[in-house]
């Protein structure tokens, strides 16, 4: 593993989140339209591994910070970390690195299963933790009535984790060498 | 790529963008701390006021921004309706929106590049500590160049999928999708480390 290809790969998975938030949302199963966008922070995690997911994803809110329209619906620039959804915006780095860590931890378990969990732990447990932590300094609540707020959006995003979970195995068979949290 | 700088050329451009965001950030602690209305819509009123400075269309533009921010306030104002304390709702509404576009105006009114020199002065004293400088200025780049070039590539795969089946495109296109990703990373890693890699600085 070279210097070289490490930085690339980061490089080009932060532009992978950018890039799944910008084109048209894809039809889930049952015809909602998703934004792929927190899709792309697992997908981070359980294809290139802890380290390199994180780094991913903080590049990936680092230059949102820096002013360009990256986010989904071309949002960006530095009213979203003022924003009551800040608490998601600064758990991207975290949620993919923790899912990128139980990826290698489960590195006995099947692709499709270990990518499941560390998905659900990573890009939901984790995210929404620091989600509505952000929420409840924002809007002034309490925890409880934050966590009230997001409940909504949870079903969303176990779907999304279970998706992770297909691609990451499918992009596995397809890549055996390329997927650096089993590599 | 279109960064979110105005092109309404204002005096603030000129400001030197350090101290832009140092303000930025003592405004935002002092408007968190200071939970009272009447300070709040007095902040609210400044703002305004420096949107509405530089002219009619950076005002509109500016104020485009703080759509996203409506369901919040409608959320807060029905919270606190409910609960019996509308003024305290009214000003944590009022305290959101200020805050965002304080934070949004330093975005309109500094270049990528100047944003960009001022992280690299903060990043300068790691530089000692063996971060390789050079390494996260080249991803920054890659950043930029490819986030259009992989839109590209995901529009296509989505068309191509259109082409054959009468459905909207689903999840399984982030497949190819992905390991088109996987595959340009070590294309670009040997093209990288054929050019010299991320030590040409160390070289010179």
């Amino acid at each position: 593993m070279t210097q070289e290809r490490s930085l690339v790969q980061i490089a080009l998975f932060a532009a992978l989140i950018a890039a799944l938030g910008l084109i048209p949302p894809l039809a889930l199963g049952f015809g909602v339209p998703i934004t792929a966008q927190s899709l792309g922070i697992m997908l981070c995690g359980t294809v290139l591994g802890a380290r390199r997911g994180g780094l991913a994803a903080l590049l990936f809110i680092a230059l949102v910070a820096l002013g360009l329209p990256l986010l989904s619906g071309g949002r960006g620039g530095l009213g979203l970390f003022v924003s009551p959804t800040v608490g998601f915006l600064i758990g991207f780095p975290v949620a993919a690195f923790v899912t990128g860590y139980v990826m290698e931890r489960l590195a006995n378990l099947q692709a499709v299963l270990a990518a499941g969990v560390a998905a659900v732990v990573g890009g939901v447990f984790v995210l929404y933790a620091f989600g509505i932590v952000g929420m409840s300094v924002a809007l002034d609540k309490t925890l409880v009535e934050a966590a009230l707020l997001v409940t909504a959006f949870i079903p969303g995003d176990l779907v999304k984790a279970a998706l992770a979970a297909l691609i990451t195995a499918a992009v596995y068979r397809a890549r055996p060498d390329s997927v650096l949290s089993r590599a | 790529m279109i960064s979110l700088t105005s092109p309404v050329k204002t005096r603030a451009h000129d400001w030197p963008a350090g101290a832009k965001l140092g303000a930025l950030c003592v405004a935002s602690v002092v408007l968190f701390m200071t939970p009272y209305l009447g300070f709040q819509l007095a902040a609210a009123a400044c703002v305004l006021t420096l949107y509405a400075l530089p002219g009619q269309i950076f005002f509109r533009h500016g104020l485009q921004r703080l759509r996203p921010l409506w369901f919040f306030v409608l959320v807060i104002f029905t919270w606190h309706l409910v609960t019996g304390a509308a003024l305290q709702g009214a000003m944590i509404a009022c305290r959101m929106l200020t805050a965002v576009a304080l934070a949004n105006l330093v975005t309109m009114t500094t270049t990528l590049a100047a944003m960009m020199a001022v992280v690299r002065a903060l990043l300068r004293p790691l530089a000692r500590f063996g971060v390789n400088l050079r390494a996260i200025e080249l991803a920054t780049a890659m950043v930029i160049r490819f986030t259009p070039v992989l839109t590209e590539k995901g529009a296509a795969l989505s068309m191509a999928w259109r082409a054959r089946a009468r459905r909207r495109p689903g999840w399984r296109v982030i497949v190819p999708f992905m390991v088109l990703a996987l595959d340009d990373a070590d294309n670009v890693a040997q093209a990288l480390r054929a050019r010299g890699g991320t030590e040409m600085e160390r070289k010179q």
